[in-house]
């Protein structure tokens, strides 16, 4: 039905967007590249020269690059967990009918629409601090110790705050993949004598797992870049205890303006998020096609 | 056919679902509260949580010291700017893909996704210093560019995912019955495009009004947005509990409104309609 002419029409009308993501995409990532191969630091302008890989090695064999990168993997990993058990839980839950399900969900929902250093600074000012905060309240109202989060615990509380932020986001997309379950399957498992724990992991879990997959690939992506919690809660410390790749990126580049580091270690971050998007990306084409 | 749920089942679901509910909401309730009460009562031990003389003056005090309002001018400007000019881009994109796909419309789909999946540290040092050597640093129309190109793929794909659900015969049975291209966009095609179009706006303004990598690399004070202003309370000196609440509870508030109206919408656009 296209004919020639619909379709240079329509070649035309996407030529805007594909150029525009093009210039986004090559060109800063090309001139990563090259700072990444140059001693570029902005506090000495003009001494620029090629180093070859020096940045890389420097960059790789820097301790701080494994504390950053094991950060990096234990907050995702840790919110996650935390994401994916609770979303299940969650998402479970709003799917039984009771009073005021509705506004039960908007409250659930909440937490995601909260901007990341309104989130922060919530948690670390008026839940975490050692003296006035809430949990300092609750550990002493049972006689504990109030636990002093982000100087002793900074990783852990940073994994929190960001889980709560993105708990919604996986109770949302579990919950929908949870209505579009036959009810008439569970009905027959039913019937054929199936309890809850056996219709959970029979019927229920195999259901989701698409969705499971996409809620962990999705989350990834994000996580892999958290940046706003840390600079607000910790600025990566104390040391190097909070500190992800992004942060460290950042810290090279805009508080030690050592251009060709940070650029390398931009490039180390781009291959790792390479790596989870190859997969997401297969996934998302597969759907595409039905 | 209804399921019959037994009264008792569904009473204790009712507990169960709002306990759970106040539990995660509790930091913004808390925040709200803490917005209403003197320095004096925000940081009482043990915290007093309605019984405490409720008062505006926060609200007055974070406007008159910090001007308030600009920070958040800036952030509308910003978010209702990106998306403007992402969806005047994104439209003739998503349309063209959608009813007469050139070949590889597949791949250069896949191709948009994967620019979202660049980490922003990848790219952060160019941009950086092109904004400064262009003098787009702290500057709104530097934001609106760069929260147009981050968000683009994001609005492309939606309006894609909608476009596409729009059956193909209803453009035929017009054309067939004589309407010229301009008539078949007008009656034909706008009216049922226009709901997909709003939810995109409305997760796309959410999306750039929360962002907060380059809103808080980028700017420093004139075109500070409402994230970046809000994490300027995080210095000890600015440790002004009520202060810093009553600031965020405005910053928070127009988008749980926004996004508490758009709940489908958020879930197909961050999946890029993987899930619906």
């Amino acid at each position: 039905m296209t004919t020639l002419h619909t379709r240079s029409a329509a070649r035309f009308m996407m030529t805007p967007a594909v150029m525009l993501l093009l210039a986004w995409m090559i060109v800063p990532l090309v001139m990563t590249v090259y700072f990444s191969f140059l001693r570029y630091n902005l506090l000495m302008p003009g001494t620029e020269e090629a180093v070859g890989f020096e940045n890389y090695s420097y960059f790789l064999t820097d301790p701080a690059f494994k504390t950053a990168l094991l950060n990096t993997l234990l907050l995702v990993a840790g919110v996650l967990l935390i994401t994916v058990i609770g979303g299940i839980f969650l998402a479970l839950l709003l799917d039984q009918p009771f009073f005021g399900q509705g506004i039960v969900r908007l409250l659930v929902i909440a937490p995601f629409l909260v901007m990341p250093t309104v989130s922060a600074l919530v948690w670390k000012n008026m839940l975490m601090h050692p003296v006035n905060g809430l949990f300092a309240w609750v550990a002493k109202s049972f006689g504990a110790q109030p636990i002093d989060w982000l100087a002793v615990l900074p990783l852990l509380s940073v994994i929190l705050i960001v889980a709560w932020q993105w708990l919604p986001f996986a109770t949302l997309i579990l919950l929908t993949a949870l209505q579009s379950l036959d009810e008439e399957q569970r009905e027959a498992a039913g019937m054929d004598g199936a309890g809850p724990i056996s219709m959970f992991f029979y019927i229920v879990l195999p259901h989701l797992a698409r969705a499971i997959t996409v809620v962990v690939l999705i989350e990834t992506i994000f996580l892999l870049s958290v940046f706003a919690e840390i600079l607000v809660t910790t600025n990566g410390g104390p040391g190097y205890e909070s500190t992800n790749l992004a942060y460290l990126v950042y810290a090279l580049a805009l508080l030690q303006f050592d251009v060709g580091g940070a650029s390398a270690g931009g490039i180390i971050a781009v291959i790792l998020a390479n790596i989870v998007a190859f997969f997401l990306i297969r996934m998302i084409g597969r759907n595409l096609e039905t | 056919m209804a399921r019959a749920i037994p009264m008792r089942r569904r009473l204790l679901f009712t507990v169960l679902g709002w306990v759970t509910g106040l539990f995660l909401f509790f930091p913004i309730l808390w925040t709200i509260l803490t917005s209403f009460k003197t320095e004096g009562t925000a940081i009482a031990s043990p915290p007093i949580f309605l019984f405490f003389d409720w008062t505006l003056e926060n609200y007055w005090e974070v406007q008159s010291r910090s001007d308030y309002l600009r920070h958040f001018l800036n952030s509308v400007t910003i978010s209702f700017g990106s998306t403007l000019i992402g969806l005047l881009v994104a439209i003739p994109a998503a349309w063209a893909m959608a009813f007469a796909p050139p070949r590889r419309t597949k791949d250069i789909l896949m191709w948009m996704l994967s620019t979202k999946m660049l980490p922003p540290v990848g790219v952060l040092v160019p941009i950086y210093l092109l904004f400064r050597d262009w003098h787009l640093l702290d500057t709104r129309i530097g934001l609106v560019i760069v929260l147009t190109l981050i968000n683009l793929p994001i609005i492309v794909w939606m309006l894609y995912t909608y476009f596409k659900e729009i059956p193909g015969d209803i453009l035929e049975a017009a054309r067939m019955d004589g309407a010229s291209l301009g008539k078949e966009i007008v009656y034909v095609l706008a009216p049922m495009a226009v709901p997909g179009i709003a939810s995109t706006i409305l997760l796309n303004i959410i999306l750039a009004w929360n962002e907060a990598f380059w809103t808080l690399n980028l700017t420093a004070a004139d075109a500070a947005p409402l994230t970046a202003f809000i994490a300027s309370y995080s210095s000890p000196e600015g440790l002004f509990w009520a202060k810093l609440s009553a600031a965020s509870t405005l910053a928070i508030a127009p988008i749980l409104i926004l996004g508490w109206f758009s709940q489908r919408q958020l879930v197909r656009g961050l999946t890029f309609g993987a899930v619906k």
